[in-house]
Order: C-alpha cells, then sequence, then structure tokens
C-alpha cells in the first residue's frame, strides 16, 4: 500500500496515546498530558484529533470527517485524504456509516450511535485558562474542584451583554467532577454531549487527551436566573427546511442577500433526498 | 476600685547610654467606689505619670495596680482592652479621632462597643453633646476641624457617654467658660453618685474642692525626694 | 474564649538565613493585632507562614474553624486551607494588582468569591456586589469597569471589598496603605477601622508605618531580625517602649 505505518504514527505512540485515551475515559472529563508527536500538518489543523484518530482507527473502520459540520472543507479533506493514504481505510461522508468521526467545531445532527467514536479537535483544551493563565494553578484548581473562576466568566458575559454571550467551546461539568472545554463546537450543540458514542477530545500543541464515556451526564454551567440555552439562528434551513438544526449563514451577494443552511451537510443533504424542501430549495436544485 | 500598692516607674533611655531614669516610687493610692481622688504636685512631679499607669499606657516597673480587680501591671493586652472598653474610662486632654467620623458617631463610640444598641446611644451622645452647648449643627461634623475648646467638650462628652465604674480625669475644666465648666463639675457629681471611682488632675482649685474628696501629692512618690 | 488564631513557635528559614524565628501569640477574635519592623525583619515572612502561602519550617498555626473547632493550618490539607482562605481568611495584598483580577469587572471581582463558594444566582451576586461597593465608597455606576481604570486608592478598597464579601472572621493584611497617598491612606484607614468594628474582624497587620498601627491595632509585636523583640498594647508599646530597637523605630518617626 505504502511505506507508512498503518495510520502513520508507529505503534510504540499509539499505545502512548490509547493508553492516555482509557485513562481519559475512566476519568471523565480530566485532562490527561500526552507525549503529542510532530504531525505532517501544522498545530491548529487538528495534530491533536488526528492522533486521537490515528490511535483508534482499526482498518476495518470507516471514517468521517467534519470541518464546521463540512465534509467538504479544506481541512476535512486533507485529513480524510490524510487517513486515506496512511491507513487506508474507508472513508464516508455519511454519519451513519461512519464508525470513527473526526470534528472540527460541531457534532453532527444524526443522534450517534455506542458503536461510534467521536474524536474532536481542541485547540485549547483548559477552560479556565481565560483567567488563570498559570497551568501550575489551573491544575490545583481542577485538583480541588475549585470552579468559582468558570463562572466569573459567565458574570462578566452578562454584566457586559445582558446575557451568556459565550457561544461556542461553552464550559460545561462533566460527571458531577470535571469542568471541561467541549472544544469550540457551538452551544446549540452542548446538549447532544450526553450521547452514547464514546466522545474522544484531543489537543496537540497543548499535549491533552480528555475523554467523555457515553451516557455521561454532562451540564452546561449557568445561573439559576439565567439558564443555559441551547441557541440558533431563529430561522429554518433554506434548502432542507429543517428547523432544529444548526445553520450557516451565507451571504450570496453585494445587496446583503442572505440564506441560512444547516451546517452539517449530510444531515441537509439526506434530508432533501428525502423531499423535505426550503425556502430556496428550488433554485438551488440545480 | 482603683488600688495601687508600692508602684514603680523608670524609663530606660536604651539609646541614650541606657541611662535609666527612675520617675515614680513607691506609689500607693486607693480610691472607693463614688470616691474622687485629686493628683496635685508641681508640673512635672508626675500625675500624668501616674495616671498613664493606671491606664496601662505606662508599663509599671513593680508593684500592683489593680482596677476593679485586674493587675494592668501584668494584665494581657486583651485583658486591658475590656478593662478600658468595660470598666475604666479616660478623659485625657486631647481628643484623638480618626479623620471623617461624625461627633455625634465619635461621642456614641464607646456606648457601641459595650454593645448598646444604635439609636440608645446615639441618643445618648446627643444628650451629653447638647449639655456641653455643642452646637447640633456640627454634629454631623468631623470633630478634627473644631476649635480647641469645641474639642476638648466633645472629648469630655465621649468620656462621659459609658457609665464606667472608674474614670480617669486629665484637667477635664481646663480652658472651658464658668457655664460648660459648671456642666462638667456636674458630669463628675453625677459620675460619683451612681458609685464610679475617679481619678483627676484638677489645676482649677475652686472645682477640685467641689468635687475631690482627697489629695494626693504625687511629689512623694518622686525618687529620691523625701516628703 | 477560645483564641481565634494560636501561633505557636513559628519557624522560617531561607538556607542559612532566618526568616522568622520563634514566634507565638494567641489572637482573639475582634482582635486586630499589628506587626512593625524594617524591611528585612522577617514580618512578611511571618504574615505568610500564617496565611498558609509559605510553609513554615516548625511550628504550628492553630486555627479555630467554624466546623470542627481549632485546626492546625500548617497540617491541615491543602483543600481544606485553600477553602478557609476563600472563607474564613482574607488576604489584602499591598499592590492591588495582587489581589484583584485587572481583567475582570469590579463587580465580578466581588462576585468571584461568592460564586466560590456556591452562589449561582446572578441577580443576587450583582447586588451583593453593588452593596459591597457602597460599603467600600465605591459609585455603584462602576460595577462593570475594570480595576485597571480605577485610582490606586480605589482599586485597593476594590481589594479590600473583594475579600471581605464573603463574611471572614481573620484578615491578613500586607501594608494595606503602602504606596497611597497621604490623604487617600487616611480614607482608607477609616474605611478599615469601620468595616473592623462594625463585623468584629480579626485580623493581622503587617506595616512599616507606626500611625497605621496606632489607629488600627489594639495589640502591637516589633519585630527585628526574625524575631519578636516586643509586644504589648500598641499605645503602650508606643507610648512607653522597652526594647532598644523599639525605642529607636518610635523615635525615628517624624513629628508633624
Amino acid at each position: 500500500m505504502n511505506e507508512y505505518n498503518f495510520a502513520y504514527l508507529d505503534e510504540q505512540t499509539k499505545r502512548m496515546i490509547r493508553r492516555a485515551i482509557l485513562k481519559g475515559l475512566a476519568v471523565p472529563g480530566y485532562q490527561v498530558p500526552f507525549a503529542s508527536r510532530e504531525m505532517p500538518m501544522p498545530y491548529g489543523w487538528g495534530t491533536g484529533g488526528v492522533q486521537v484518530s490515528a490511535a483508534t482507527l482499526m482498518p476495518e473502520d470507516t471514517l468521517k470527517v467534519i470541518d464546521q459540520g463540512a465534509d467538504d472543507t479544506t481541512n476535512a479533506v486533507s485529513i480524510r485524504k490524510f487517513f486515506e493514504n496512511t491507513a487506508g481505510v474507508e472513508t464516508t461522508e455519511e454519519t451513519e456509516k461512519a464508525t470513527i468521526i473526526q470534528t472540527r467545531h460541531r457534532i453532527p445532527e444524526a443522534k450517534l450511535r455506542e458503536d461510534q467514536i467521536i474524536v474532536y479537535q481542541v485547540p485549547i483544551p483548559e477552560p479556565l485558562r481565560f483567567l488563570e493563565p498559570r497551568e501550575t494553578e489551573t491544575r490545583k484548581m481542577h485538583s480541588l474542584e475549585e470552579y468559582g473562576l468558570m463562572h466569573v466568566k459567565l458574570y462578566e458575559d452578562i454584566s457586559q451583554h445582558g446575557a451568556i454571550s459565550t457561544a461556542y467551546a461553552y464550559p460545561v461539568k462533566v460527571s458531577d467532577r470535571y469542568v471541561m472545554d467541549p472544544s469550540p463546537i457551538p452551544k446549540f450543540d452542548n446538549p447532544k454531549l450526553e450521547m452514547d458514542a464514546i466522545q474522544l477530545f484531543g489537543a496537540g500543541r497543548e499535549q491533552r487527551i480528555y475523554a467523555v464515556p457515553p451516557h455521561t451526564k454532562v451540564v452546561s454551567l449557568d445561573f439559576e436566573d439565567y439558564p443555559f440555552e441551547a441557541t440558533k439562528a431563529a430561522h429554518p434551513c433554506d434548502l432542507c427546511g429543517s428547523d432544529d438544526s444548526y445553520l450557516d449563514e451565507v451571504i450570496m451577494d453585494d445587496a446583503g442577500n442572505r440564506m441560512f443552511v444547516c451546517s452539517d451537510t449530510d444531515f441537509c443533504r439526506s434530508r432533501r433526498k428525502a423531499g423535505h424542501k426550503g425556502r430556496l430549495a428550488e433554485e438551488n436544485a440545480a | 476600685m482603683i488600688e495601687l500598692k508600692d508602684v514603680s516607674k523608670s524609663f530606660t533611655l536604651h539609646n541614650q547610654g541606657s541611662a535609666v531614669i527612675p520617675v515614680m516610687e513607691g506609689a500607693s493610692l486607693k480610691v472607693a467606689p463614688g470616691e474622687c481622688v485629686a493628683l496635685t504636685g508641681a508640673s512635672g512631679a508626675g500625675k500624668s505619670t501616674l495616671m498613664r499607669v493606671i491606664y496601662g499606657n505606662y508599663l509599671a516597673a513593680s508593684g500592683q495596680v489593680l482596677v476593679g480587680g485586674l493587675d494592668v501591671a501584668r494584665a494581657e493586652p486583651r485583658e486591658i482592652l475590656a478593662l478600658r472598653r468595660e470598666t475604666l474610662g479616660y478623659v485625657s486632654q486631647f481628643l484623638r479621632v480618626v479623620p471623617r467620623v461624625p461627633t455625634l458617631e465619635v461621642v456614641a463610640e464607646p456606648l457601641l462597643a459595650v454593645g448598646c444598641a444604635r439609636q440608645a446611644a446615639l441618643d445618648k451622645a446627643a444628650d451629653l453633646l447638647a449639655r456641653l452647648n455643642i452646637p447640633e449643627r456640627l454634629w454631623s461634623l468631623s470633630p478634627t476641624t473644631f476649635s480647641g475648646g469645641e474639642q476638648q467638650r466633645v472629648n469630655i462628652a465621649r468620656g462621659f457617654a459609658h457609665d464606667y465604674p472608674a474614670m480617669l480625669l486629665d484637667e477635664p475644666t481646663a480652658s472651658l467658660d464658668a457655664q460648660n465648666r459648671e456642666t462638667v463639675l456636674s458630669l463628675i457629681e453625677e459620675a460619683k453618685a451612681r458609685g464610679a471611682a475617679i481619678v483627676g488632675i484638677f489645676h482649677d482649685i475652686e472645682a477640685r474642692n467641689r468635687v475631690c474628696d482627697c489629695e494626693i501629692d504625687v511629689s512623694e512618690f518622686t525618687p529620691g525626694m523625701v516628703a | 474564649m477560645t483564641p481565634l488564631l494560636q501561633v505557636k513557635g513559628i519557624e522560617k528559614h531561607y538556607g542559612a538565613r532566618i526568616g522568622c524565628s520563634d514566634v507565638s501569640f494567641d489572637l482573639y477574635p475582634g482582635e486586630v493585632m499589628g506587626i512593625v519592623g524594617e524591611s528585612g525583619s522577617g514580618k512578611s515572612t511571618l504574615l505568610n507562614c500564617l496565611a498558609g502561602h509559605l510553609e513554615p519550617d516548625a511550628g504550628q498555626v492553630i486555627f479555630d474553624t467554624r466546623a470542627d473547632g481549632p485546626a492546625d493550618t500548617v497540617t491541615m490539607s491543602e483543600p481544606e486551607r485553600r477553602m478557609l482562605s476563600r472563607t474564613d481568611w482574607a488576604f489584602v495584598h499591598q499592590h492591588a494588582r495582587d489581589g484583584l483580577r485587572m481583567s475582570v469587572s469590579a463587580g465580578g471581582n466581588i462576585g468571584e468569591r461568592l460564586m466560590a463558594v456556591g452562589d449561582r444566582h446572578y441577580g443576587t451576586i450583582r447586588d451583593r456586589a453593588i452593596d459591597w461597593l457602597g460599603r467600600v465608597e465605591i459609585d455603584e455606576t462602576r460595577v462593570d469597569d475594570r480595576p485597571s481604570v480605577f485610582s490606586g486608592g480605589m482599586q485597593q478598597r476594590l481589594q479590600i471589598a473583594r475579600n471581605l464579601v464573603t463574611g471572614p472572621r481573620l484578615v491578613f493584611m500586607d501594608e494595606p496603605t503602602g504606596g497611597l497617598d497621604v490623604s487617600v491612606q487616611a480614607r482608607l484607614l477609616d474605611l478599615l477601622r469601620g468595616l473592623v468594628r462594625e463585623m468584629g474582624l480579626s485580623a493581622v497587620i503587617v506595616t512599616h508605618d507606626l500611625a497605621v498601627v496606632r489607629l488600627l491595632a489594639d495589640r502591637l509585636m516589633v519585630m527585628k531580625d526574625g524575631r519578636v523583640v516586643e509586644a504589648g498594647l500598641t499605645d503602650q508599646v508606643l507610648d512607653d517602649p522597652q526594647h532598644a530597637y523599639t525605642q529607636l523605630l518610635v523615635s525615628s518617626v517624624l513629628q508633624v
């Protein structure tokens, strides 16, 4: 096939990463340090997620890669190609068919199953970093469960914007213990973090892996008088008509005409195939 | 109530060749409740020193300084603090207060410190300030900006706010006009009537004769002098 | 009455050099104790040992905890000690920047301790922050401003509010008026005095300013070369100092 070891990483490295993954699963939400390798792509392109996927992939797996919900953007295409080349695994754009889904900034709309694994690319794994720059201090805060600071951030949101304006990377508490950054997914996706599939998070530059096992309690932080809300644009999808999926806003011309479309391209496509139609479906059908 | 037994006081000046200056020796006195004792003696004889020893402001070198059963010469700081709060009042010649605190609060403070209800404390303070002819328009201001005479009267009002069982008065009538002097003397008489034991310094002989039951010449306690 | 804090034989060395040595005292509820001495006398080392920022080489710091009564804070577990330091203890730093989050609004700074102990109602937290701004004489319209735009005196008052909002019983202060203008100092001292009285706080105040201790402290400890050379009632130590060093210290103050 080619001269790479299966899925690029050598077996020792995969073992090291698998250990970190297992530890992460055993201690949900806890950031496990791991010896992140140089990958043939720049930091910020998902090196953490790629290493986790590489250590998780088996030859019989089917891989799906999405970037902001889409299968066809540069990041998703390159990573999918990378594994096609180095692992020779089957790839797919259909959420249903995938056994491993690597994602940047979204959770697919379709409900994930127990036999699936979703791997998140994480830029900054430390949710407390915003207010506390010292790693020694944040680790202590996690170990002693001192999470008041997390609410200070939400407090600042409300005092400045009248509402919790944090729209993505919205902090959650996992299994009543660790506060975790769910990676920059929109907060619309937060309720889906309680799912049947295994969730793995990889931060390459920051060298951290963490995990949420299936059926684990994941609570979005909030105030009693400003409860968490999973918000999205108040529109149905202009292509498939879905009114409960996360939407991207697309500017169509210089006059400022806009359309809203599902960010999950596979979800949108399968709905259209099933005959659902949105406001602009006809003209775009061509 | 107040009893001194063979008290001596000296100052050691460590930074001036460790010179030891004895200022008081064999000081003894006894003041019963309802009694007022005047300290007399020439300027520099040690009247104020003796008062300060009783108040715990100066550390006695030897002897016993008993106030309400507590030996001030040996007591723990917090015991002396409690004594000053509950038992032993001191009207000095100078008002020492934190800037910005209104006069009414300054006067009420000793009452608040012993747990008196706020309104009752303020009422009593207002009453005393009125008796001492401090115009009501000044009550909300800090006494730091007042004239010397006004400050003196505020100081007296503060000293008499709480009914201390023992009191030290350092020249309470100095620089007061006749009317205010009369008020202060009646305050002293009222204090005696309720059973306060008082030690005072009065240069004003008439005042001394009116309120004091006996006099003690502190030059008797001056070291090296034979009384 | 049980002392709120019992300090027994505290000792801290930096290599061969003495940080502080053989310091013992009891602090009772409502008492304010001043620690004076020149730079390098060990007063800040002592304060940091007491507040749990430094681990002493020997000695005990026994605090009368609400839940379990007297407990040695030197040997208690770190979570317990940190819990104490955000509930029953407060620490006012000389430089407000060390005690504040400069990138967080005044309200957020005050609210942090409340949120740290589990307060989860935004409206309540904000109301208490505004109430505390008033108590430290900062206009409530500044509640959403960051402390970086405050004056030095305001920053220091904000730091005090942030510390006192959980109603601590013991406050450690390290040169609380250092670096402030004299008029600003006076206001701060007055404020502190009022709060100490009103809340029945106990405090340990480290300073080299004798005027500060005269106004705030009931008791005074004088330190030199890491050791306590004299201790007693504040006015007694200042007016009738017994130790050579204290006499020098007192006589060195310029009279105004």
